[in-house]
């Protein structure tokens, strides 16, 4: 009966974490790009605009939520569900502290690598469903561009599980006790962030969404409820990113003095800042150059890094 | 193991609960009024012609083959990574092992740029 206690606890825990986490980050995302871009950002509800976020929700369930007559309507439904059920579930597998996670399961990595590769059909779904043209033109160079970056994705983990010998990560924290896998994994880290930066279609790399060619890409017939899906499925993928590099590479709860769930909250705070800076100052690339890029420098250095890592475990003997 | 998939299924469960009362309220809430503008495709004020499921580039689907082809090569490698600490006094034939293995694949990838399948013209 404890036992099911403690997990009803961190499974409720958990999801209120992440759910306040995702939408927070909506409007400290807005707040940190107006600092970094010399605006105001939004401050006139509540104190420093904090309530934005709650006015925002307030004006979106009020909104029409319109389904094109000429949409396929299950797959329209169906589609933004996805994206928010598949990157909330790898949040089941991570360990945030000793102790505190939903299922340290043995195969976390893959699981989570599982689980972002799901979000591909959403977006694909999505703006194949709409039957609208931005919506299809955006759906399919989200597809390219994701399924590729999973490639790279899935490689430059590899280095990490061969330091730890384990997928799950609980195992992996554990062993950066005396050494963050960033610095023997620099390369490895260097690829993950440019490739969690196209999963997540995050500017620079918002290709499937890009304003300035395709309207809104593949969410362009959405609206109200719906859209929010979309918005925060994105936003839920970012905050997912950020703790998958914390747990992978930077440590995870390990840290003088402050518990551990403390310093895990502040690194994955402090990786959701990296993401917004780069946002603030980086522009956004052709698709040719971004497929080719990946292709022909990522997944080379991916492999390269996963060979050194091997030739070093081997040269220290162990 | 059977615990934690149960754990997990709990997990998606609460979460999609959330998503189901964010639905139905908004379903509750929204107003509904359908117009003739309303109904046609956006397509930047333009009115729409043609249907939007057409075509596509034949070039996704030139990437698609590439990530069947290296994403079953990841499929490959993960158990080696896992297992290549646990056999000491083995490690120089593993790491061997997947030299090989890497050099076939590099070779496919080399002949794939060669032909131009990563160019997009």
């Amino acid at each position: 009966m404890n036992e099911l206690l403690r997990i009803l606890l961190t499974v409720v825990g958990v999801l209120l974490g992440v759910m306040t986490l995702a939408p927070g980050l909506i409007w400290g995302e807005r707040r940190l790009l107006a600092l970094w871009q010399d605006r105001c950002g939004p401050n006139r509800v509540g104190p420093f605009g904090s309530l934005q976020l709650v006015a925002d929700m307030i004006k979106i369930l009020t909104k029409e939520d319109w389904i094109p007559p000429f949409a396929d309507k299950p797959v329209f439904i169906i589609a933004p569900s996805i994206i928010v059920t598949a990157t909330l579930s790898s949040f089941a597998v991570v360990v945030f502290a000793p102790g505190i996670a939903v299922a340290d399961l043995n195969i976390g990595v893959l699981f989570f690598l599982a689980m972002s590769a799901m979000a591909v059909y959403s977006v694909a779904l999505g703006g194949w469903a709409s039957n609208n043209k931005y919506a299809l033109l955006g759906s399919i160079r989200a597809v390219g561009q994701m399924l590729s970056y999973e490639v790279f994705m899935a490689l430059s983990l590899m280095g990490v599980v061969a330091l730890s010998g384990s997928f799950s990560f609980g195992d992996i924290v554990e062993a950066q006790r005396d050494l963050w896998f960033c610095v023997p994994q620099c390369l490895g880290l260097a690829v993950f962030f440019i490739a969690a930066l196209a999963e997540t279609r995050r500017v620079p790399l918002d290709l499937p969404e890009a304003e300035s060619e395709l309207v809104a890409g593949y969410h362009t017939e959405y609206s109200g409820m719906k859209f929010a899906m979309f918005f925060l499925g994105e936003y839920i993928g970012v905050t997912l990113n950020a703790v998958i590099i914390v747990a992978l590479f930077f440590g995870g709860w390990h840290g003088p003095w402050l518990p551990p769930v403390v310093w895990f909250l502040l690194k994955t705070l402090a990786v959701i800042g990296l993401f917004v800076l780069i946002r603030a100052s980086l522009p956004r690339p052709r698709y040719d150059q971004l497929m080719e890029f990946g292709w022909k420098a990522l997944l080379p250095l991916a492999l390269l890094n996963l060979l050194a890592t091997g030739a070093i475990i081997l040269a220290r003997g162990g | 193991m059977t615990q934690q998939a149960i754990t997990i299924a709990v997990f998606l469960a609460v979460g999609l609960l959330f998503w189901m009362v964010a639905l139905a309220a908004s379903h509750l809430a929204r107003p509904r009024r359908p117009s003739a503008t309303k109904e046609t495709a956006y397509e930047c004020g333009i009115k729409p012609f043609g249907r939007a499921w057409y075509q596509v580039h034949v070039r996704y689907y030139i990437y698609a083959l590439l990530f069947v082809l290296f994403d079953v090569e990841v499929a490959f490698l993960f158990p080696w990574a896992t297992i290549f600490r646990r056999l000491s006094g083995f490690e120089i034939f593993l790491l061997v092992d997947v030299l090989i293995f890497l050099v076939v694949l590099v070779f496919g990838l080399v002949y794939a740029w060669r032909k131009g399948a990563l160019e997009w013209e």
